[in-house]
């Protein structure tokens, strides 16, 4: 049996615009306050996994500017999941007795980048010439559906609805108001402005039934993790060792063939996978989660994961929003960082920083917004493509 | 003569009643608009080419607002359940607002042309309309 992992220290920046600082700043940044928070220096990490899409392999160059020690370093890229990618590529080093510590950094520069996806353009010559996979003689976004996330998601929330019934453009809605009035506890998200339900189905509709505010919030960002082995924490401060966060479940899934999913990305099948590999891996069920951070990347995305990772009964979703659970009073609190849809989504980072989120609480740090005596919490990721990361952390037992 | 037409895309098949193919798994039955190497389901490669039911039961559907440039907007974008085989595809002929388009609702495939270039050639899409009761 391969020996626990922990987080010693974990870091995020302020997500929004960073118009002034690169994405190694911003990775240093993160980087220097998790080495920090663990009380370790880059001397003692024995490998690095850099995450970010949109810039490639750069974690070499972080290490000019943190510490150039000559240790592997792993430049991961998997879509949204990119930061979970990255975490998880340390602990299953330290799993694999490779290293007992390491450093796991997530960064993305996507404040103002508008739509992500979508506007395939297939040819704009003066005949008709098929190309591509299925012989396109002209664009197809926006001929043969839409190829952009608002819409996609849009569908599988709107299908979700068509299996169980109870959706609407306002129950979706006040989803994305529970996690505006969220963001506005947390100082670090971009933005922290409650709206109230009308302003959400009132603003810009994106693609029916997200409007703006219920679309994740491009923004710029990094959030980096130091993490430890079992045997090493032990050598370390009473401090250190009542500050760490166990990593009790790190599971990573790609999506499995199901009959829809050439036309459909299909974000279900793999999240239930991931959901119930970490929770038998845990050795807990969705009923102890003293809080959950997941993938609410737009208002409709929110609904089905609550079901996926089995917060509520199979088809149950509705009902279990309509409860309350999910607000930070209720039973079982989701995206109390106020969520991608307004904490902001820098791509790369988010798989680290909803795990960030999850320490605060299990560390009694969080402040205003602290879910008193939270014990184990669960973080989620789901990239298109697809990979979906799933981690269960639980709080020290000292 | 008739002027020449062309297929927005090689799914799309055009016969008096239109029709869309896939390429079925001979092993599992899988169905793809793409080529695949082997099966994504089970992993056989052999495949043969099956028709498409062309009418069907809308299971998902987005009336999309915003896109990229070039795009007409408002759009209806849609998956489409036709006997089992799910097709992505716009609905058109139907008011692309949340009282007119729903899930559930029974369509048929229709198609027309999207322009034609310098050769005279016309190129022919393919969407679901509201199928008549
Ligand atoms: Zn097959």
């Amino acid at each position: 049996m391969a020996e626990d992992v922990w987080i010693l220290g974990i870091r995020m920046t302020k997500f929004g615009k960073h118009p002034d600082r690169d994405l190694v700043e911003l990775a240093a940044e993160a980087s220097m306050g998790a080495l920090a928070d663990g009380g370790v220096t880059m001397k003692q990490m024995q490998i690095l996994a850099w995450g970010s899409i949109m810039s490639g392999g750069m974690g070499q160059q972080l290490q000019k500017q943190i510490g150039q020690t000559g240790i592997p370093v792993y430049n991961v890229a998997n879509a949204c999941a990119t930061g979970a990618t990255a975490l998880r590529t340390v602990i299953m080093a330290i799993k694999a007795g490779e290293a007992d510590f390491g450093l796991a950094v997530g960064v993305e520069k996507v404040a103002g980048a508008g739509l992500l996806a979508g506007g395939s353009r297939g040819v704009d010559g003066t005949t008709w010439t098929p190309r591509g996979p299925v012989g396109a003689v002209a664009p197809l976004d926006g001929r043969i559906g839409t190829e952009t996330m608002p819409g996609v998601f849009a569908q599988i929330g709107l299908e979700y609805g068509h299996r169980y019934g109870g959706t609407s453009f306002e129950l979706f809605a006040k989803i994305s108001e529970k996690n505006h009035a969220h963001s506005t506890l947390n100082p670090l998200a971009a933005y922290r402005k409650r709206f109230t339900l009308d302003q959400i189905m009132n603003d810009v509709m994106i693609a029916y039934p997200n409007t703006r505010p219920m679309c994740s919030a491009n923004a710029d960002g990094a959030a980096a993790a130091v993490l430890v082995s079992d045997t090493r924490l032990r050598t370390l401060s009473l401090e250190q060792q009542h500050r760490a966060v166990k990593v009790s479940a790190s599971v990573l899934t790609s999506d499995p063939w199901e009959e829809a999913c050439q036309v459909l990305p299909d974000v279900n099948t793999l999240t239930r996978n991931a959901a119930t590999q970490a929770y038998e891996a845990a050795g807990i069920g969705p009923a102890d989660l003293d809080l959950v951070e997941l993938h609410d990347c737009f208002a409709t995305a929110e609904l089905v994961h609550y079901d996926n990772l089995k917060l509520c009964e199979s088809g149950g979703a509705v009902d279990f929003f309509n409860s309350g659970a999910t607000w930070r009073d209720g039973r079982i609190p989701v995206n109390v960082s106020g969520g991608l849809q307004s904490k902001g989504h820098p791509i790369s980072a988010t798989g680290i920083a909803n795990v960030w989120e999850i320490c605060h609480h299990l560390r009694g740090e969080a402040g205003d917004r602290q879910i008193e005596g939270a014990r184990v919490g669960l973080a989620h990721v789901i990239g298109l493509g697809s990979a979906c990361g799933v981690h269960i952390l639980e709080k020290a037992a000292a | 003569m008739a002027a020449a037409r062309i297929p927005l895309v090689d799914y799309l098949r055009l016969a008096d009643e239109p029709y869309l193919v896939a390429s079925e798994c001979e092993e599992c039955a899988a169905r793809y608009f793409n080529h695949r190497v082997a099966c994504a389901n089970c992993g056989a490669t052999a495949f043969k080419e099956a028709q498409v039911p062309a009418d069907g039961v809308v299971r998902a559907f987005t009336i999309v607002s915003f896109a990229a440039p070039g795009i007409e907007v408002p759009f209806v974008s849609a998956v489409v359940d036709c006997h089992g085989t799910s097709v992505r595809a716009n609905l058109v002929n139907v008011a692309p607002d949340p009282e007119h388009v729903r899930t559930g609702m029974a369509v048929r495939l229709t198609t027309f042309p999207i322009g034609t270039d310098s050769t005279g050639t016309e190129a022919i899409g393919f969407g679901f309309e509201p199928a008549a009761d």
